[in-house]
């Protein structure tokens, strides 16, 4: 058990640096792909053709292309064309680009939720498409929404350990560190899991809330 | 919907297909162009020592728990490297070579095992300990360093070859000559490994300068696209690399530390790193050695030392 906690406790800051740069990590990508993702979605249920097949296609493609080469590709191929990020933008880049598709199908499926009538209402009230959607239809959509959207960032939160491999120190790149230092990878991965349900619980938390707040009776 | 849905999964393959294409282009085999325009002739083709190991049907291990395990077996498993050139690499046509390999081979046939016996696992620096723990193997050559806190895991066979930290740069680099000259610099290893953290403990560059990828291939890569300005790890390691691309790579030259790669065996199997160690000694003394090294890593032209055993 002294094996165990020592395994922490004597390389506190490996831990600090690797967990520290997984959040940082994590809420930066957080944000862009709300942000994009949420675009996305607009695009996907607006009412001009080019912007829905823009949608389409750009979720077809990248959720079906494996994160690591999402990854390999701005780390490997891009500097050969002369496009240039650190490592960790584009860390930041490859999961927000990634997460996005993720995020613009749980904004679809929400908005589907909405009954037609909502958005036909608003429209012949003369509100322009942006209006509708931001002030009429997401805010009801958001109630569908919470579920899958804390899945989808909590694996975000899991998937930035595939940055480890290209060249960010962050928690994924903690059990090379220890087994350079020789210690037992049983306890290393171990503290690993721990860390992670550590940071999950607020997100599990902040759904608790969401759903609670906006629940309706129907 | 049907055929759009092909067809839409069709399109996204094809861009995964791309992907998968540039991703590779990023990892710097022997390259193609480089040979054309490199004075030696280079080649990711394995080419052996020419050492031959005759299996010593004979072999005997008394009181060693893998040797029976060898011996009922008919085969043993060794855990490799792949990607060192020069040291522990398998070529496109599957073709092991090197001096790690060459060194596994010498002390399978002395175990009684022929080189077609052998079955080769190639296992990350990260799990050999687990490896070796775990029965997966039943010795592993691959740059495996001797430390205290290993053995208390694993036990060490050798050391079998002593290696220092040294840096690859590109062949024009004229501005880095040794661990002092590195600061803004940057500097490639692989993920946590002892060079690295030796460059962070030194303080040689900036903590913002220093890179780590899981492969020293992706250094290389790195290093060829500008994006570092040095790899650093064993010069066993450098100069393999060096060796497949002269044109564009050179090794500084200057080592700062000491590596000593020892035969990582199970922990309690003690007569069988006796017997590990006396065949190594033979294989210093004999001559066998050192011809293993000439035509391998010798091939870098630096001269090699005969290490001393270290029995415990």
């Amino acid at each position: 058990m002294s094996d165990f906690l020592h395994v922490l406790t004597d390389h506190w800051s490996l831990f600090g640096e690797g967990f520290g740069n997984t959040v940082k990590l994590f809420l930066i990508a957080a944000v862009g792909c709300l942000i994009l993702g949420v675009l996305l979605g607009a695009f996907r249920v607006s009412p001009i053709p080019a912007l829905r097949w823009f949608g389409a296609t750009y979720v077809n493609i990248v959720r079906n292309t494996p994160l690591t080469l999402v990854f390999a590709f701005l780390v490997f191929a891009a500097p050969k064309l002369d496009v240039n990020f650190d490592y960790f933008t584009a860390a930041a880049v490859a999961l927000t680009v990634y997460t996005s598709a993720f995020i613009c199908e749980v904004v679809r499926s929400g908005v589907n939720t909405v009954a037609p009538g909502q958005a036909e209402a608003a429209r012949a009230l003369g509100l322009s498409f942006a209006q509708v959607l931001t002030e009429v239809v997401l805010p009801q959509a958001l109630r569908a929404m919470v579920p899958p959207l804390m899945s989808v960032l909590i694996a975000m939160l899991k998937n930035t350990t595939v940055a480890a491999g290209f060249s960010v120190v962050e928690a994924g790149a903690i059990p090379s560190y220890m087994a350079e230092f020789g210690e037992p990878q049983f306890y290393v991965l171990l503290w690993i899991v721990i860390g992670f349900l550590v940071l999950i619980a607020p997100l599990v938390v902040l759904q608790r809330f969401l759903e609670r707040k906006l629940a309706v009776a129907r | 919907m049907g055929m759009k849905r092909v067809a839409v999964f069709a399109t996204a393959a094809a861009f995964a297909f791309t992907l998968t294409a540039c991703g590779k282009e990023g990892t710097p085999t022997a390259s193609g162009d480089s040979n054309a325009s490199g004075a030696a002739p280079v080649s990711d083709t394995c080419q052996s020592s020419g050492t031959t190991f005759t299996a010593d049907s004979a072999a005997a291990v008394a009181g060693s728990t893998t040797f029976d395990k060898i011996k009922s077996a008919g085969k043993v498993v060794v855990g490799v490297k792949f990607d060192q050139p020069n040291l522990g690499y398998k070529d496109t046509s599957g073709t092991r070579c090197g001096f790690d390999i060459e060194i596994a081979q010498y002390i399978a046939s002395k175990l009684g095992v022929d080189k077609a016996k052998i079955e080769y696992k190639e296992i990350p620096s990260a799990n050999r300990e687990t490896a070796i723990k775990g029965g997966e193997i039943d010795y592993y050559v691959g740059t495996y360093s001797i430390t205290d806190k290993r053995k208390a895991d694993v036990a060490f066979a050798g050391p079998y070859f002593v290696a220092g930290q040294d840096l690859l740069v590109r062949k024009d680099e004229s501005a880095i000559t040794g661990k002092d000259t590195l600061k803004g610099k940057k500097v490639c290893s692989a993920t946590g490994s002892t060079p690295i953290q030796r460059v962070k403990d030194e303080k040689l560059t900036e903590p913002e300068n220093i890179v780590e990828f899981k492969t020293y291939s992706e250094c290389v890569s790195q290093l060829l696209d500008k994006k570092v300005d040095a790899v650093t790890t064993d010069d066993a390691i450098l100069k393999g690399y060096a060796a497949q691309n002269p044109a564009d790579l050179k090794v500084v030259g200057q080592p700062f530390s000491e590596e000593k790669y020892g035969i990582g065996l199970p922990h309690d199997d003690k007569a069988l790193r006796d017997f590990v160690n006396n065949q190594l000694e033979a294989a210093f003394k004999d001559g066998t050695w050192k011809k293993i090294y000439d035509g391998t890593l010798g091939k870098s032209g630096s001269p090699a030392t005969t290490p001393t055993l270290e029995r415990y």
